[in-house]
């Protein structure tokens, strides 16, 4: 039998954790199969995957995805106890294990926190699984008193008979409960009798954060662990030609020096030490065909997209966009950028793993455990079953941990290197910023063509971008996933859905695969396509001589939830009302991820260029608002997020590689630099929309809206700083 | 053999005189609080507090504290208590990921120790540490509320 290596640490809160890691202790590795759970008498019995009780009446709730700070975690265990009508005050939240995952036949579904989805893609599962475990719990107590189910009910972990008030513990009848045939058709509550469900509720990991007890990949301990450091290839898709490790043979505490594909690591007693020896490593690399890549010629790279004649899918096609751009009264066209941005999670990408007699256990930061598991599995070369991801929270994630996977790939092809010794990988940030899977640059070109009274009549986007799907996510670009072939969604993001009342419109996509790697980064095509449409928006209703905000009221009108929400935020905003001299408003409005956004930016400049952002009113329909104050929460950090990047936020290419390495010359915003961002939680109800990501859509053109307000200078390239423009 | 006293604990160490703090605590201590952002002293993430002063312990040679009071998040409640911060911070749900947490605490925690009613300005001042999840809005509540609540324990 192998050695368990059960994670040293014991988080307060998620104390089953180890519990039912230990009753899987049968098996070589410490996996946490639930299923064994409800095998031992006396202890927490499993009424469904996401729902297991306590006789002491704890209710366990299980969780599949991830934890990086978006609040599902707490949120989704909410739909469960809703429908459950459990006591939340006893609830504790339980990782679903993703090796039991596999054996379970995804008992839990997808794993992955990507795309805004927990909430939506779930909720219906997750809701039927907590109402399908209440009307069993009902069923046993109903048996043990002879009496019918339908006169029994449940509140508050206790089943309840009739109006005598004959009550029993979930706890009492839990055992019974499970040995039930679950119900095939449950009802879910109606939302107006929902208790949990719309209420702030506080973060269940909160506490053990504030005490510095939280668990990040990086923090994972276990005995006989070494530490890898690692360096890459700087150019992407370079790969080791050579490597001299002499100079730190015999070193005090390296251990070995594996060179492999396209990095080299070193293996240390710990990772200071490994990171310093590899500085003496001399590694010669064979950079391949792209060493002499650089912005101004990818640049023109994707200017070529825009007047390619081939290579060219179109995403949507409404009437004539030709003839009624041709015969329009007023023609406006324009080009807009958005650069590549790096995710640079505050947590740098590592893995830790041991590959042992045809197993692996990992204990990483990744927002898809299921695809941790698979390229383990792959890398090892042993079946999915042999392999286990120990979940933790994450230090950050915006959706560089969801896709690639590279950090996987690598900490097990070290530990396996390392066969039988646990190995804790670790990047510094300077690997990190240059060897991240890029929000991509995307170069548009717009037209539009007004009528005799301003209305626009043709409307015209072309995108010329890297593939998020087709180059990281091996996504054929085919309908019906794609909105034509040869589309990427995300690429096209916030144009092709253009909600707008115009007849004529034309989308168009080049799709150009450059060498620089590309991944989804917080909010994708919403991150940088909302910032084209609204700002060209803006550009047509001062074209046409209108108010920017009654221009877009106009086109919308067909359009219920995109209209709602611009008039609750431009309401909140105060939009019309007089200001002082200097300060000028601007706004936008743009769904995504199934929630509709808008935003209302109130600024000046000053001579120097210091945008002075006085107020900034984020407006949000998400359908249901699960937990409204961590919708606000998310809101207030999108807003960073977006500020960053608008201002800040460039990675620039110099000879194939990136120059930009580590946080003095890529800039994050801090506290001083915050605005007051007043949060407008409007949500209608009847649809369940994302939350995590759509904040960040509207707020880059209601700022640029702005300056163009306050300067009459347009913006159509980010970030601002290359405009002379900085965030005072 | 280097000295240090973590958390109130006295440590021998033997490591390098010029090995980083934070990855002594890290690595050789086992205290996993302080964490690693950047390795420049930019982000903040690793601030912890040598003899009273807030450091960034990516970017101080574990001989700068030898003989010396380190404190970190772990060692911050007292008898079971959390620190004003802490509660603040739990009162007003303040981390996202909270990765950058540990740090921000204990650069709040400084920053009150010297400056029991601190200003807007005073706390825009002191709180560079970055972070990313962007929860400067609610630090900035939190640091008001436990300024607040050491007022009236001192009162």
């Amino acid at each position: 039998m192998a050695k368990t290596f059960a994670c040293k640490f014991e988080p307060a809160r998620r104390r089953f954790l180890k519990q039912s890691a230990a009753i899987g202790g049968g098996l070589s590795v410490g996996f946490n199969i639930p299923g064994a759970l409800a095998q031992k008498p006396g202890a927490a019995v499993e009424i469904n995957a996401w729902v297991v009780i306590r006789p002491d009446d704890a209710i366990i709730i299980r969780y599949a995805r991830s934890e990086m700070g978006q609040g599902s975690m707490t949120s989704a265990p909410m739909l469960v106890a809703e429908e459950l009508e459990c006591d939340w005050r006893r609830v504790k939240i339980e990782y679903a294990s993703a090796n039991a995952n596999v054996k379970r036949k995804r008992a839990w579904g997808d794993m992955a926190s990507v795309g805004s989805r927990t909430i939506r893609n779930s909720q219906e599962y997750l809701r039927k699984a907590g109402a399908t475990a209440r009307e069993m719990l009902i069923a046993a107590a109903a048996q043990q008193w002879g009496v019918p189910a339908s006169e029994c009910s449940a509140s508050n972990s206790f089943i309840t008979h009739g109006a005598g008030g004959r009550r029993l513990s979930f706890g009492k009848v839990a055992d019974a409960a499970a040995k039930l045939e679950p119900p095939k058709d449950v009802k879910l509550k109606d939302p107006k009798d929902w208790k949990l469900i719309g209420k702030s509720v506080k973060r269940i990991d909160i506490p053990d954060t504030v005490v510095g007890r939280q668990r990040y990949g990086i923090d994972v301990q276990l005995p006989g662990m070494l530490y890898a450091a690692i360096a890459q290839c700087p150019v992407f898709g370079g790969k080791l030609k050579s490597m001299d490790a002499s100079k730190v043979e015999g070193r005090r505490g390296i251990v070995k020096v594996v060179p492999l594909e396209t990095f080299v690591a070193v293996v240390a007693d710990n990772w200071w030490r490994a990171k310093e020896a590899l500085r003496d490593v001399h590694i010669e690399w064979d950079v391949g065909a792209n060493g002499n890549v650089s912005s101004a010629s990818l640049m023109e790279f994707y200017k070529g997209g825009l007047d390619a004649q081939s290579d060219v899918a179109t995403a949507r096609k409404d009437g004539d966009f030709e003839q009624a751009f041709g015969s329009a009264e007023r023609k406006i066209e324009a080009e807009y950028y958005t650069p590549y941005l790096a995710h640079s999670c505050l947590e740098p990408m590592g893995c830790t793993a041991i590959v042992k007699d045809g197993k692996v256990e990992l204990w990483t930061s990744t927002q898809n455990a299921e695809a941790s598991l698979a390229v383990a599995a792959a890398t090892a070369g042993v079946p999915l079953e042999n392999v286990e991801v120990h979940r933790v929270q994450l230090g950050g994630g915006f959706g560089r941990r969801g896709g690639a996977q590279d950090f996987v790939r690598q900490g097990v092809a070290i530990a396996k290197a390392m066969e039988g010794t646990p190995v804790k990988m670790l990047w510094t940030r300077e690997e990190d910023t240059q060897h991240d899977f890029y929000r991509p640059a995307s170069l548009v070109r717009m037209k539009a063509g007004l009528d005799g009274s301003g209305k626009p009549v043709a409307w015209y986007s072309r995108v010329a971008a890297t593939s998020i799907f087709e180059t990281l996510a091996r996504v054929p670009l085919k309908r019906p996933f794609a909105p034509a072939d040869g589309v990427d969604p995300q690429s096209v993001a916030s144009l092709y859905d253009l909600p707008h009342a115009i007849p004529n419109v034309k989308v168009e996509y080049a799709q150009r695969t450059a060498h620089v790697p590309v991944g989804f980064w917080r909010t994708v095509g919403h991150s940088q396509n909302p910032f084209v449409r609204e700002s060209f928006m803006d550009e047509l209703a001062n074209a046409a001589g209108k108010d920017p905000y009654e221009y877009r009221r106009a086109l919308l009108a067909n359009s219920p939830k995109d209209l709602g929400i611009l008039e609750a935020t431009a309401k909140a905003a105060g939009w019309g009302q007089p200001l002082p001299a200097g300060v000028f408003r601007g706004i936008a409005e743009t769904e995504a991820y199934g929630s509709y956004t808008s935003a209302v930016a109130e600024l000046s400049v000053d001579k120097n260029g210091e945008v002075n952002i006085r107020r900034l009113v984020l407006g949000i329909d998400p359908g249901y608002a699960v937990n409204p104050d961590n919708i606000q929460a998310q809101m207030q950090g999108s807003s960073v997020f977006m500020l960053t990047a608008m201002f800040w936020g460039e990675i620039t290419i110099k000879e194939g590689r990136v120059e930009q390495s580590n946080f003095h010359d890529y800039r994050m915003m801090r506290l001083r630099e915050m605005p007051k961002v007043e949060v407008v939680l409007a949500p209608s109800g009847g649809f369940w929309g994302g939350v995590g990501e759509p904040g960040q859509a509207s707020i880059a053109p209601a700022v640029c809206n702005a300056i163009f307000a306050a300067t009459g200078k347009r913006v159509r390239s980010l970030p601002l700083k290359n405009l002379g423009l900085t965030l005072a | 053999m280097i000295e240090l006293t973590v958390n109130g604990r006295k440590h021998n160490v033997d490591v390098e005189p010029e090995m980083p703090l934070l990855w002594v605590l890290r690595d050789v201590l086992d205290v996993k609080g302080p964490k690693f952002g950047c390795g420049i002293a930019q982000c903040g993430a690793c601030t912890v507090h040598l003899n009273g002063e807030p450091v960034r312990s990516c970017s101080v040679p574990v001989s700068a504290a030898a003989n010396h009071k380190v404190l970190t998040i772990e060692g911050l409640a007292q008898r079971g208590q959390l620190h004003p911060v802490q509660k603040a911070w739990i009162d007003h749900e303040v981390p996202q990921c909270g990765y950058c947490q540990s740090g921000q605490i204990m650069a709040a925690v400084a920053l009150l120790a010297k400056n029991r009613d601190p200003s807007d300005q005073d706390i825009d001042a002191a709180m560079t540490n970055i972070c990313r999840c962007g929860t400067y809005a609610r630090i900035r509540t939190a640091i008001h509320a436990a300024a607040k609540t050491l007022k009236s324990t001192k009162a």
